[in-house]
């Protein structure tokens, strides 16, 4: 961390129970969005590949939680968890896993492209770190609009290795942007363990070279993240520049649903179930004072409603073939001309 | 009409633009400071550091930046430099930019244009001279625009700027001290037309970026020898103008492609391609494509001159395919 202040959960700090209850809520549908998406592949449902953020929920709500619904968010190959705490219909990112009509994209971009601009998520990206200048650039063009909208560009630890990590991070001091860089660290990159691959104590100290406050947080704490995330927010709000937030977590599953991730020694996957980001904010809150009843509910409710969703993606059908050829230009529109 | 070099007409372009849209911005390396070449010069003075946006040099950042903008509401212009450079930042540009609007299903839109300056130009060598055009008119959801004089770097810039995809926009480097006519008032050349820059019954010559030039005065040598070359400036190269294409060689019965790229896999095989599919039995010769050697550009002049398509060439190119089927 070299330097970068560490947040820990807030020992001795008033809980907001209400505002962790909501926090539990999206870490449920985002785990049982997870475990059916992971269930869909296997079924022949969802297609193309598949990255679950199992195990890394804490990190979407925690940051989500400091969003306004017109703030922007980019996101990366595993983004079904950010852009489902940032609001989006979970019915339509299911279908668009699912490649039917009426999916978020319309079943043109599938998992690794999901975007809904109606809650300022601006889209998962294919391309590990693309997102990250893409983001300097919204950040950019809302300071022309004199917009109070900030960005928030989530990566992952891999990322941090090419280009555009440090040409965006850069251009967003540069500029002084209102955008805040929260590098999701599950600790592998593909397949490979990221500090084999790393040179220098990592992305926060990255950061700070550049001039750009760096934090880091267990990214399995949502008390934490929640906390680190708002304290961010507020400077990026406040004028005070870009500002990065390193939440350390794991990936429980495979890089996607077709790695059996056999690379891992099973004992460092148990100790990082221990860590379960979700039964860790249960425990808290039951530690507070409130009824397991009531958290169980959260659980309930997250897990029909999603069964819900599955059963209704499964009997949408598939997009009319002629989106193949729509949104793809105005000028030489494939659909006057494809040849 | 009065007169204006390429350079100037492009400037013009821009500043007419920003001046109509305030959401119209640009970016890149030296802008503050006029730009490389000069395009951009006072217009930092005139606009206000903000939308003449100073950049690092980072390619990738300039054209992802630009892409991030072009998604949330502004219309960037980015300038690249040189087109080699562009290179550097082609997954924003061909993973992102073009593909943007197709892979969120269409929920918004990137009105970019790129400006790539492009070409041969005094011993600039390997990776300042290229022209990849054809790189771009591959890509789906591209538009790629090549203009060649002044009227038309100013229409056609414009209409870049209004258009709401992303768009590749080629300035060859050799064009910008070229004086010529441009229209005072607002001059729209609109995208996807071709300009017929000279009329003529033997042979179609379709060209485009600095190749006009070379083309128009092959054709006045042409025209002492007896053969009247059409020649066809396809000013935009996706959407290109077949009909305009098709009709000069329904006429003429003759088509030579002359592009200054490499041949190889250059965007006149698209058109000699499209000719040979449609028009065969109008052809009084076969399609001909005159381009560079597949070689990179070196920097000694004679070596230089080895890529370098010439009106000589051309015409010589022309004269065989038109005395080679009164033979026949």
């Amino acid at each position: 961390m070299n330097g970068a202040s560490r947040v820990s959960a807030g020992n001795g700090a008033n809980l907001d129970r209400d505002r962790l209850t909501m926090a539990l809520g999206t870490m449920w549908r985002i785990r049982a969005f997870e475990e059916l998406a992971v269930r869909a592949q296997k079924e022949g449902l969802a297609l193309g590949a598949i990255h679950p953020s199992i195990g890394q929920e804490a990190v979407a709500a925690g940051v989500c939680l400091n969003l306004r619904r017109d703030d922007l968010l980019l996101s990366t190959h595993r983004g079904h968890g950010h852009t489902l705490a940032k609001g989006a219909d979970a019915l339509a990112m299911m279908r668009e896993l699912f490649g039917r009509a009426g999916g978020t994209c319309g079943g043109k971009g599938g998992s690794m492209h999901i975007a809904d601009f109606d809650v300022g998520m601006l889209g998962a990206n294919g391309v590990v770190a693309a997102n990250i200048t893409i983001a300097a650039g919204a950040a950019h063009s809302m300071r022309l609009l004199g917009s109070d909208r900030i960005t928030v560009c989530i990566f992952g630890d891999g990322a941090i290795n090419r280009g555009p990590f440090l040409e965006g991070l850069n251009w967003a001091k540069v500029f002084d942007l209102p955008v805040l860089f929260v590098c999701e660290d599950n600790i592998y990159s593909a397949t490979t363990r990221s500090t084999s691959m790393t040179a220098g104590p990592g992305v926060a100290a990255r950061a700070e070279s550049l001039g750009i406050p760096a934090v880091a947080v267990d990214g399995n704490d949502v008390v934490a993240v929640d906390a680190a995330a708002r304290a961010a927010i507020d400077a990026v709000r406040s004028g005070a520049g870009p500002q990065l937030l390193h939440c350390k977590t794991y990936r429980i599953t495979g890089h996607t649903t077709a790695d059996a991730a056999l690379y891992r020694d099973p004992a460092e996957v148990d100790k990082w179930r221990e860590s379960d980001p979700i039964a860790r904010l249960a425990d808290t809150l039951v530690a507070d004072g409130a009824a397991p009843a009531v958290l169980d509910e959260e659980r309930a409710r997250a897990y029909a409603e999603l069964e819900d969703i599955f059963a209704a993606a499964r009997d949408t059908a598939w997009p009319d073939v002629a989106g193949a050829f729509s949104d793809v230009q105005d000028l030489g529109d494939p659909r006057e001309r494809a040849y | 009409m009065h007169k204006l070099t390429y350079l100037e007409a492009g400037r013009r372009a821009l500043i007419e633009e920003m001046r109509r849209d305030p959401r119209v911005w640009a970016l890149g390396e030296d802008l503050g400071r006029g730009g490389v070449f000069g395009q951009y010069k006072g217009l930092a003075e005139m606009f206000g550091p903000a939308r003449i946006a100073d950049t690092p040099i980072s390619e990738a950042c300039i054209m992802g930046a630009a892409v991030g903008a072009a998604m949330t509401g502004t219309r960037p212009v980015v300038e690249m430099r040189f087109s080699d450079f562009a290179l550097c930042a082609i997954d924003e540009l061909v993973n992102q930019a073009a593909k943007a609007r197709f892979m969120f299903g269409g929920q918004m839109r990137v009105p970019l244009v790129v400006r790539e300056p492009v070409g041969m130009w005094r011993s600039s060598a390997a990776q300042h001279s290229q022209s990849l055009e054809s790189w771009y008119t591959h890509i789906p959801g591209l538009v790629v625009v090549a203009p060649s004089t002044p009227a038309d770097n100013l229409g056609l810039l414009k209409s870049a700027i209004r258009a709401d995809d992303p768009v590749v926009y080629l300035e060859h480097k050799a064009l910008w001290p070229l004086e010529g006519p441009v229209p005072e008032g607002e001059h729209l050349t609109p995208l996807g037309v071709a300009d017929v820059a000279r009329e003529g019954r033997d042979l179609t010559i379709v060209t485009w970026s600095a190749m006009r030039h070379a083309s128009l005065k092959a054709a006045e040598a042409l025209a002492k020898q007896g053969i009247e070359a059409e020649v066809v400036d396809l000013r935009t190269l996706w959407p290109w103008d077949r009909d305009a294409v098709f009709a000069s060689v329904e006429k003429t019965g003759r088509l030579l492609v002359v592009q200054e790229a490499v041949s190889v896999s250059g965007f006149g095989a698209e058109i000699a391609a499209s000719v040979a599919e449609a028009l065969h039995h109008r052809l009084k010769s076969p399609v001909k494509r005159l381009g560079a050697p597949r070689i990179p550009v070196a920097y000694a002049p004679p070596l230089e001159d080895m890529a370098r398509v010439t009106p000589d060439r051309i015409t010589e190119a022309a004269r065989a395919m038109c005395v080679h089927a009164e033979a026949v």
